[in-house]
């Protein structure tokens, strides 16, 4: 960061009125940060590169397992194909844009605590949470997020299909909505750290979640549906746009609840978030 | 032989200050499990009673998954891979280097241990998990297909081994090696039948597969106890899975004699 916290600290009582706004000044803040990632990947060009190629092949591995289910089926409720390629395209979208911008940061916050890089962190004259949710881009997970949308693009080709533009700015829309739904977890998941220092395995057991959200909602029923839809609502996050997309929703429910549940998350994890601050003792004095 | 005890048995100590990992491990991966039975029961239904996917029936496809899930538990490699390059990038071997211990050898004691582990922390919710699926939960057809199935298994866990050791030397000459195994990982997710049984594919990728070690890293146990292969088939396939092992462990010893005339250690 360019900015020296102990030089430029304005007094908590009298708000330094040359300061840029708010805004501009977490904007100016965020453009740093950003500087640093680039930084930081340009200079392990190689890896960054590999890591491009561990993702498209994970990503292959998904189409792959779809292109298998369906040699043995037409259909999966009334999913057909091409709407569940387009369903895993969506899932690998939102969980690469919620990659680059925050699972480093969620991961990396019980590391803060156990090295007590967490109190520097605390000093900075910045909401604690912005500056510990978006410290690190995953700039590769861009990359892979473009890999996903070519692949949305393909399947509605072969459906001979062209969405109105109405239609594709509600998806994005929701797909925002349902990259907070997993921010918001996973941040939740990651406060445990200030109770215990092995949440990391917590963490990464969020991972399985995704497995779920690339699943068409129809194949599921009863309590397991019900836990997925209104507890961790992953049958919503991708399911509900691409519905959107491809004139499967019908009514309005789906989208307001997932607007709704994104909404409960954030709140929820705004809520972990600050429960956990209070029972804070830092680990390094 | 007696030194070797002592690496198991400190390594399952170390083991279990994660338990409540290994605990959150296995649970959350139930999930994903659970969601995948749901969507070949869609499948399934749509098929009519007596609907068949390759040579699998319903009750056959949960049991398949519920094996992956139990061989997995027994033979998977934890962090034994990342553990392993850190040794070599941190300098940590420089001891076994003048200690008369193997460090292959070592490290394969701190697997078992790590599995033993494991499994008794995951035992408990996968059985949980298999009595709540017991209606669909196949036994094996005779005592020697079970005992062939164990064989198969221990087989596995030793070509997982040592083939995550052999990309763990890989440190020696490359700084970042995460991405190297995760590479490996996914074509292990696919092609050893972790997604789905290997034999619901084409015929020419099965065909293909059975040329690589893939398939017995995972599916030829657990095709040999849902009964798919006959007497000379498993032999043949034990032989073949043996071959595979000896292999995996020459490749491994070869890097590691190679690494070490490149390693220097740096520091302490």
């Amino acid at each position: 960061m360019s900015r020296n916290p102990k030089t430029e600290q304005p007094g908590p009582l009298e708000p330094d009125r040359t300061a840029p706004g708010t805004l501009a000044r977490y904007g100016l803040i965020y453009a740093a940060l950003w500087k640093n990632s680039v930084m930081r990947e340009t200079m392990f060009k190689g890896n960054f590169l590999l890591w491009i190629l561990v993702e498209v092949l994970w990503f292959g591995l998904q189409l792959c397992f779809i292109g298998v289910l369906y040699l043995h089926t037409d259909h999966i409720g009334t999913w057909t194909k091409w709407q569940v390629i387009m369903l895993i395209g969506t899932s690998h979208f939102i969980q690469q844009m919620f990659q680059a911008f925050f699972l480093v940061n969620c991961t990396n916050l019980s590391e803060l605590i156990r090295t007590g890089k967490f109190d520097f962190l605390l000093l900075l004259p910045i909401n604690t949470r912005f500056v510990v949710s978006l410290r690190q881009v995953d700039l590769g997970a861009f990359v892979n997020a473009a890999s996903a949308l070519g692949v949305i693009g393909y399947a509605a080709r072969q459906m001979h299909f062209v969405p109105g533009p109405v239609q594709v700015l509600v998806f994005f829309g929701l797909c925002l909505g349902g990259i907070l739904v997993h921010y918001s977890l996973m941040f939740l998941l990651a406060s445990i750290s200030f109770w215990t220092v092995r949440a990391q395995g917590i963490v990464w057991g969020y991972y399985n979640l995704f497995q779920i959200a690339r699943l068409p909602d129809e194949a599921f029923h009863g309590l397991f549906k019900a836990f997925f839809t209104f507890a961790l609502p992953m049958l919503l996050v991708s399911n509900v746009p691409v519905r959107v997309l491809t004139n499967k929703c019908d009514e309005p429910g789906p989208v307001l609840l997932l607007l709704g549940m994104s909404g409960l998350c954030f709140l929820l994890s705004e809520l972990g978030w600050r429960v956990s601050l209070r029972r804070y003792t830092s680990a390094s004095s | 032989m007696r030194k070797y005890w002592h690496v198991i048995n400190l390594g399952i100590q170390n083991n279990l200050t994660y338990r409540f990992n290994f605990l959150a491990r296995a649970l959350f991966g139930l999930v994903p499990l659970v969601a995948m039975l749901y969507v070949w029961k869609s499948i399934y239904a749509d098929k009519g009673s007596g609907g068949m996917v390759g040579p699998y029936g319903f009750a056959e496809m949960v049991s398949y998954y519920i094996l992956v899930t139990v061989v997995d538990a027994l033979t998977a490699v934890n962090e034994d891979d990342w553990q392993i390059a850190a040794d070599i990038k941190d300098g940590n071997i420089s001891h076994f280097l003048l200690k008369p211990i193997d460090f292959l050898w070592y490290r394969l004691c701190l697997f078992l241990a790590g599995r033993a582990t494991y499994l008794a922390v995951a035992a408990l919710p996968l059985a949980l998990f298999i009595v709540f699926l017991r209606h669909y939960f196949v036994l094996p057809p005779d005592l020697a297909t079970l005992g062939c199935f164990l064989v198969s298994v221990l087989l596995t866990a030793l070509l997982q081994f040592f083939m995550s050791y052999t990309m763990a030397m890989l440190a020696f000459w490359v700084m970042e090696v995460s991405t190297f195994i995760f590479i490996l990982y996914a074509l292990e997710y696919l092609a050893s039948g972790h997604l789905f049984p290997l034999n619901v594919l084409p015929p020419l990728a099965q065909r293909v597969l059975s040329f690589t070690p893939f398939p017995y890293q995972l599916y030829f146990p657990v095709s040999i106890y849902l009964g798919k292969n006959t007497g000379t088939e498993i032999v043949h396939g034990l032989l073949i899975q043996a071959a595979w092992v000896m292999a995996a462990w020459g490749v491994a010893r070869f890097a590691w004699n190679r690494g070490i005339r490149k390693y220097a250690a740096a520091g302490g």
